[in-house]
């Protein structure tokens, strides 16, 4: 518990407005997630409890070995009442559904809110790679969109956090105190000041407060 | 939607700036990574914006063939997802071998990964030497790397285990030889391969076909170009030709899905109707 005080107390200094201005300020219609090593579990405790109708989606890259098949929608299908899918090339982004990178490929937002995803070199060695995802996302929604990075091994998602911070949508980073591996955190918290640094059971209530539920 | 900011403004104007000049028609290109190669050669070719990279562009076609490098996507390897070739070894070559002669079109061919494996699959099954293949792409320089069948050996080693995976049946060194760090495939390969200059954007169809793969081009296009390059397979296709996608590819959606039917629908391999 002394992480999650301190964690509060960095956060409301830094920001000067709390957490429910802050949402309250944007009309979030997206929410992207990044994460790498010790994602699985993060996520497994971030999205166990969400209920089956989320009206704001939630868009998550987690580096995987670059296998060709994936049992990625189905593994977390398993523990949560919202829909899972793998996002699909052209696919219009939909409420109510988790959506997943698929291996191999990155994968963009448009400004029409569709995905595209696409086989160029990866970044940071990731493909799909967080930074690729929240930079487009920061364009297709600009404030409209929140962005949080999790637990990992690289500082693939520092720069997607800072743009998404540059074009006025809502951070919030791990922890780095409580992620499984501090780097991915730390990383963003070298680049900028996000507006919040959050353990996950915190990350939690603000994915809650976002989607209302 | 929010409102395009300046640097949108300025990529939408230097992409019309390329095609007024150039006749390279990147317009109907999918946004989001069209402006991340953007960025990034604005970086290489050291500009501060992308009004002073239209301003080179126009000028100096130097600058404008630099820049193609960037606007198009070599990054391939050979026999990527080895499963679509075992697909296409074991469920449409029995097809193919029922044909005299062969005419297949491998469109958006880039540096030749996927062409050189295309090769060495039909080689394998004795179908090489009564094919023809067309090897398309926009990009020049792309072509001239395809042509020369060079690649890097480190690379083309860490295909081996694709070629394994797609039910290849020699040794993949047998394909190339091996100098320094380089690999450099055996030219019997190319004896029946036509390259040539061609845009799914703004070309029409050049011949009959019975197979096209177009592997991680379209993924690139946004949906009417999408449409456009389908219905170029679809009028190059000869009666229940063969059409092959990338993973991420499909024609659910598109207004020639009832023109095709799935073959192998998990290998986006399709069969035109």
């Amino acid at each position: 518990m002394a992480n999650v005080e301190s964690a509060q107390r960095i956060t409301a200094e830094s920001s000067g407005e709390n957490l429910e201005e802050k949402i309250k300020k944007r009309n979030i219609e997206a929410i992207v997630i990044g994460t790498s090593a010790g994602g699985i579990k993060a996520l497994l405790g971030l999205l166990g409890n969400l209920p089956q109708n989320i009206p704001v989606p939630i868009i998550i890259v987690l580096h995987m070995p670059e296998s060709r098949e994936t049992r990625l929608a189905e593994v977390f299908q398993h523990h949560i009442a919202t829909k899972v899918v793998i996002a699909e090339d052209k696919d219009r982004i939909k409420p109510g559904r988790v959506y997943f990178a698929g291996p191999g490929y990155h994968l963009s937002i448009e400004r029409d809110r569709s995905f595209s995803v696409s086989c160029e070199d990866p970044v940071h060695y990731s493909r799909p790679s967080i930074d690729v995802l929240m930079a487009s996302a920061a364009d297709a929604y600009g404030a409209a969109l929140a962005g949080i990075l999790l637990t990992g091994a690289n500082q693939d998602g520092a720069e997607g956090m800072a743009r998404i911070h540059e074009m006025g949508g809502l951070t919030v980073v791990q922890d780095p105190a409580e992620a499984e591996i501090a780097v991915m955190p730390k990383s963003a918290l070298d680049l900028f000041n996000p507006d919040f640094v959050f353990p996950l059971q915190e990350i939690q209530k603000f994915i809650f407060r976002v989607e209302q539920c | 939607m929010n409102n395009p900011t300046s640097s949108e403004i300025e990529l939408k104007l230097l992409i019309e700036a390329i095609y007024l000049k150039y006749s390279y028609d990147f317009r109907d290109y999918a946004g989001a990574s069209q402006k991340r190669r953007v960025l990034h050669a604005l970086r290489q070719l050291r500009c501060e914006s992308i009004s002073e990279l239209q301003a080179k562009v126009l000028h100096d076609p130097d600058t404008f063939m630099e820049l193609l490098q960037y606007l198009t996507i070599p990054t391939t390897e050979m026999f990527r997802d080895p499963d679509y070739f075992l697909a296409l070894r074991e469920q449409v070559v029995p097809f193919l071998k029922t044909y005299p002669s062969l005419k297949i079109w491998i469109a958006g061919c880039s540096t030749g990964e996927e062409l050189y494996s295309m090769a060495i699959l039909l080689k394998e099954e004795g179908l090489l030497d009564r094919s023809i293949i067309y090897a398309t792409d926009i990009n020049p320089h792309s072509l001239d790397k395809a042509k020369k069948g060079i690649f890097s050996l480190e690379r083309v080693r860490s295909y081996t285990a694709n070629y394994q995976a797609a039910g290849g049946k020699q040794s993949f060194s047998d394909y190339y030889t091996a100098a320094y760090d380089a690999a450099l495939f055996d030219r019997s390969l190319c004896e029946n391969v036509s390259f040539a200059d061609h845009s799914l954007a703004t070309d029409s169809v050049f011949s009959e076909t019975h197979l096209v793969c177009c592997r991680n081009v379209m993924i690139y296009f946004n949906h009417e170009l999408q449409e456009r390059a389908l219905g170029l397979f679809h009028e190059s296709l000869c009666h229940r030709g063969f059409l092959g996608l990338g993973s991420k590819e499909s024609i659910d959606f598109s207004g020639h899905a009832n023109a095709f039917e799935p073959l192998v629908k998990a290998q986006r391999i399709y069969r035109k109707r």
